[in-house]
């Protein structure tokens, strides 16, 4: 089934939070919040009801890639070309954990800023339909996904909220 | 009630709007400014190409100091690049909410800084074409670089850093370039929407941003700490006397960071008048920034006490000669000078008015600077100046070739710096507007 879009334009973080804890209320969970910057109370209230972001098992996943890298890297160029000085092993743990670490540390952020692109659906080749501009200005937009039946409700809601502006 | 800003705070429209206006076609004073560093920029490059063209004799370079003004300016350089990235991570896993206003410049600062050291080594090497031999790639002879040498260390810390500064300072940049996006126009517009990657703060957007960034942030911490570290094993892993210290590594952080700090200052300071950001970077600003500089000197000067004390104290001959020599010899106005810069000079901030007061602010972190360079001039070419057998010493004499590289590379960094504050947002419009009052219809308490 087509599903209607309508989008409420506040000035105020209460009002919006207002608006997104009532529309829960009335069962409406298919909502995109904008908010010029990020709003703590906000992320609460959203993040109640939706899995931990999954960033961090990026960052994990990268950085283990760099440490086992790094080992492997030093230890099979080391037995590949062996430089050895005084009889000893040419292998040597202390100056490869040197290496391992800068590898870590460097999948590690790779992979976090690829967690950024991948999750974040970036980049967007086009604005959202219910994008504004005034989102990275000063006003919070609520944008809800509903059954077109029930957008009045939706309008009504967010008007009584406080928004300074709705549209479908 | 409608509860937007508290009083004499600018508001959330009034960033975006002062940030808006820097980005917009500079005057005539700037591009002077550009032509005037951009010549002294071309007058290092042209030196550059005569010291490859006749060879490594005319940058002054012989035995025994064959790491002489390239070295020591490369060491200063990644030293500069410490601040940023200190005030952009470290300070916000402290949630220190005075940095959100200074942060970017000084990230800026990091990022120009590490690409005008990563020069040096190249410079340095002479014939930097073969520069790629230090990295490991597979080849037909099966050489790989030797991984139990620091100097491949430096190579692993140094790209390390230089890339996790880059991506930790591109991230920054998306929802910021996403706010001058919407307020510009025509071409401008488009070329931001490009650099935003269509970045709209919707939640889900926000949620994973923030993530990241502490995870960033987190994986940045470590790396700052590290990074100076291992640049210090350049030296402390050699036998030459006044190198071969344990000390080295927190030394040279400190150092770093100190020096970072007073570079931060010399930029900011007048990017607050030009861009009139007073109502953003204020005294409160400048009076934490001085007491760092104050805290870091302090620190270094017990460091230096301490390798001082350790080289008596040890009953080592070589290093007590070593420093008898660097206190008393040639390079004695060197030696005592790097002392009065970063040792003397600094205690001013001791005094509340001095860090507040632009004029001190500016004498200072000049004092500053020109003490660490001159730290890392007397560890290198004192150091290889005077080394365990008497047929090995030497003094070093500058060329002009050498010197107007090392004055070129600084025309090459504030290059990139005025580029950078007229076509990006050089204040985060979204953390400063974080530390500001959220707009409320009611206000808290339930008041109406």
């Amino acid at each position: 089934m087509a599903m209607a879009s309508v989008l409420g334009i506040f000035a105020h973080v209460d009002t919006t939070l207002d608006a997104i804890r009532k529309l829960r209320e009335k069962g409406f969970s298919e909502l995109t919040v904008y908010t010029p910057v990020p709003v703590e109370e906000i992320e609460e209230e959203i993040e109640r009801v939706r899995p931990l972001s999954k960033v961090r098992l990026f960052t994990l996943v990268g950085a283990l890639t760099g440490t086992s890298t790094g080992f492997f890297l030093t230890i099979w160029s080391s037995l590949k070309w062996s430089l050895v000085t005084g009889a000893k092993d040419p292998v040597s743990f202390p100056p490869f954990i040197i290496i391992a670490f800068e590898l870590t540390i460097l999948f590690g952020g790779l992979a976090t800023a690829l967690a950024i692109l991948l999750l974040g659906r970036l980049p967007r080749l086009s604005p959202s339909p219910t994008y504004d501009p005034r989102f990275t200005l000063d006003r919070f937009g609520v944008a809800v996904s509903c059954p077109p039946e029930t957008a009045a409700t939706v309008t009504s809601l967010l008007t009584a909220s406080g928004a300074e502006e709705v549209r479908r | 009630m409608s509860v937007a800003t508290q009083p004499g705070q600018p508001s959330w429209a009034d960033v975006n709007r002062d940030v808006a206006r820097t980005v917009g076609m500079p005057g005539n004073t700037y591009f002077a400014w550009m032509c005037l560093v951009a010549l002294i920029l071309g007058c290092g490059v042209l030196a550059w190409a005569y010291q490859i063209w006749t060879g490594m004799g005319a940058a002054g370079k012989r035995t025994p100091q064959m790491w002489a003004m390239y070295i020591t300016t490369f060491v200063f350089w990644i030293g500069i690049g410490h601040a940023g990235t200190l005030i952009s991570a470290i300070l916000y896993l402290f949630r220190a909410k005075w940095r959100t206003s200074i942060y970017r410049g000084a990230e800026a600062m990091t990022v120009f800084a590490v690409m005008t050291a990563g020069l040096f080594p190249l410079i340095h090497a002479g014939r930097m074409w073969f520069a790629y031999w230090l990295t490991p790639y597979p080849n037909q002879r099966y050489l790989w670089p030797n991984f139990k040498s620091p100097l491949v260390w430096d190579v692993f810390a140094i790209s390390t850093y230089l890339t996790i500064s880059v991506v930790f300072f591109l991230v920054g940049l998306v929802p910021d370039i996403a706010a001058l996006r919407d307020q510009s126009t025509g071409v401008k517009k488009k070329i931001y929407a490009v650099m935003s990657l269509g970045w709209e703060g919707s939640d889900s957007q926000w949620r994973h941003y923030r993530r990241a960034y502490g995870l960033l942030a987190s994986l940045a911490t470590p790396l700052v700490l590290s990074v100076h570290s291992v640049v210090s094993f350049d030296f402390a892993m050699a036998l030459v006397p006044g190198w071969h210290s344990t000390l080295f590594a927190p030394f040279f952080v400190d150092g770093a960071i100190f020096s970072g700090f007073a570079m931060v200052l010399l930029l900011i300071i007048p990017m607050r008048y030009l861009f009139n950001w007073y109502a953003y970077i204020t005294d409160k600003h400048m009076d934490a920034m001085a007491k760092l500089i104050l805290v870091t000197s302090l620190v270094l000067t017990y460091f230096y006490i301490c390798e001082a004390f350790t080289s008596w104290y040890s009953g080592e001959h070589f290093e007590r000669a070593s420093l008898f020599y660097r206190a008393t010899r040639q390079y004695a106005w060197a030696f005592w000078l790097q002392y009065l810069c970063n040792s003397v000079v600094p205690l001013v901030f001791f005094w509340r008015k001095a860090r507040t007061h632009i004029a001190t602010l500016y004498i200072v972190s000049l004092f500053v600077l020109v003490g660490m360079w001159f730290e890392r001039f007397n560890i290198i070419v004192l150091g290889l100046g005077f080394d365990f057998y008497p047929y090995t010493w030497g003094t070093y004499y500058p060329t002009v070739t050498d010197s107007t590289i090392i004055v070129g590379s600084f025309a090459w960094f504030f290059l990139l710096f005025l580029g950078f504050i007229r076509v990006m947002p050089s204040l985060s419009i979204v953390e400063v507007k974080e530390v500001l009052a959220h707009p409320l219809k009611h206000a808290p308490g339930g008041r109406h």
